[in-house]
């Protein structure tokens, strides 16, 4: 114990710091405390959970969904509810540090800027995962539609994937604006356009038994988004966080 | 300072605004009275400011692309200025864009919007630079400012990318490609002849460049003079 915190110091205190705590376990870290205050508080995950269940009754109330109708419109149904409860995450997973004072903390820690990027987007990711999950859970029992397919899986990871990355980016700047909670989906939801849009598509057709050959474009597609949006991130996150 | 610069107008930026006027208004009148309507008749008209208007719109995005990432590396104000100035100009020529899609699409398409990929995508990117703006209203610090929405015009830039490749990796549009292979589903596309339509159309994208550089700078001449009236302001005030 004491080992590690003499080492710690001696890290801080060398002059062009050689830093000790490699970066993924760093970014592992930041994720595994995220989770823990989670475990402890859960004032995140439930909201996200009964918030997402809401949507999907109001959702089938509205748009009074008939067998047909189910079959082409429950991927968008699953993909909006994703979208906006990750959003919900989204806007107080940067908003909580900055509250209570541990964003200055984090960036005062002696590792690359990028680990709270990659910490927060882990964390989130894992959060709508999580209400993925119990989305397709609640959708199979209450639509009679198994979401449980692989490649829809791997949609899923993909969509999320894209959609926490560039969320977390643009959360970071969006916790320093005037109207905070009303700015991240105006920022957020124009450029997660294309992970949107190929993540409902290919959905879709997924859940419609069309043949691969006919929707294989739409994974490939959202991959390519998830790289750029991924590299762009990365840049670009030590900018937002230099004060 | 770099705001306090000479006011009076530079002489290239006047022959610029003249060279301006008169392309537009040779633009206009190549559109209007010499481009052939054999295909599509008059409506067919409107595409060559469509495009021309697109074509001019990308170009102030892609500078304010530019010049956000120069104003990462440089920290200097002008590249913030430059590209709050062309996001502005761009926003006018893509509204331009899609409105006057629009007017064409009521006619041919028997709708006035439809909920196609590349119509979505440039509605979306149109609002996506509309968010850029917003950003900019809700931050108050200059420098913070600067650096938020430099990182943003970057990121937004993508969707321009989006928009402009859409209709070329999705089969399913309907908006016609004029250039290049039209999609299979395409609905009311028309071909660019040799001649007289390749004419006005060239002259018609080579006008809206013109136009979208003439009025950016007169943009970012107008927000030095404004930064030049909030300081003389601020000397006054604190005397």
């Amino acid at each position: 114990m004491s080992e590690t915190a003499r080492t710690n110091t001696a890290a801080t205190s060398a002059a062009p710091p050689k830093l000790k705590t490699g970066f993924w376990r760093a970014v592992l870290a930041l994720t595994v405390k995220d989770l823990r205050a989670e475990v402890r508080g859960r004032e995140l995950i439930n909201a996200m959970l009964l918030f997402s269940v809401m949507a999907v009754l109001i959702f089938s109330f509205a748009l009074e969904l008939d067998r047909e109708a189910r079959e082409t419109s429950i991927a968008g149904i699953f993909w909006v509810t994703v979208i906006f409860a990750g959003m919900l995450g989204l806007n107080r997973s940067l908003a909580a540090e900055k509250d209570r004072g541990n964003l200055d903390a984090l960036l005062l820690a002696p590792v690359e800027r990028s680990v709270l990027l990659f910490g927060k987007m882990l964390s989130n990711l894992i959060f709508m995962l999580i209400v993925s999950v119990l989305l397709m859970l609640l959708i199979t029992v209450l639509f009679n539609i198994s979401l449980f397919v692989p490649w829809l899986a791997v949609v899923i990871l993909l969509g999320t994937l894209g959609f926490a990355t560039v969320g977390t980016l643009l959360s970071s700047m969006a916790v320093h604006t005037r109207a905070r909670e009303t700015m991240l989906p105006i920022l957020l939801l124009p450029v997660s356009l294309p992970i949107i849009l190929s993540a409902v598509r290919a959905s879709t057709a997924i859940l419609t038994g069309t043949p691969q050959e006919d929707w294989i474009a739409w994974p490939q597609m959202l991959l390519v988004a998830d790289i750029v949006l991924l590299a762009m991130s990365y840049i670009l996150f030590d900018f937002v966080v230099e004060e | 300072m770099t705001q306090s610069q000479s006011p009076t107008r530079p002489r290239l930026l006047t022959g610029l605004t003249v060279l301006a006027v008169i392309m537009f208004v040779l633009a206009l009148g190549m559109a209007l009275f010499y481009a052939p309507t054999d295909q599509q008749g008059h409506v067919q008209r409107i595409f060559y400011p469509h495009l021309g208007a697109f074509i001019g719109g990308a170009l102030a995005y892609l500078i304010a692309a530019i010049a956000s990432v120069l104003y990462l590396i440089k920290r200097d104000v002008k590249w913030d200025t430059l590209a709050l100035s062309a996001v502005e100009i761009g926003l006018v020529l893509t509204g331009f864009n899609l409105l006057s899609g629009m007017i064409w699409a009521r006619p041919i398409w028997n709708t006035w919007w439809t909920w196609d990929p590349r119509l979505t995508s440039a509605a979306v990117m149109w609002l996506a630079y509309a968010a850029y703006l917003m950003l900019r209203n809700g931050l108050e610090d200059p420098d913070r400012r600067g650096r938020f929405a430099a990182v943003y015009g970057i990121v937004a830039f993508s969707s321009v990318l989006f928009t402009t490749f859409i209709t070329r990796v999705r089969p399913d549009t309907i908006h016609p490609v004029v250039v290049g292979p039209s999609p299979q589903n395409a609905q009311g596309g028309f071909n660019v002849e040799r001649g007289a339509m390749t004419l006005t159309l060239v002259f018609n994208i080579l006008t809206f460049l013109v136009i979208s550089v003439t009025l950016i700078w007169y943009r970012v001449r107008l927000e030095n003079l404004s930064r030049r009236v909030q300081a003389l302001k601020f000397k006054v005030l604190s005397r």
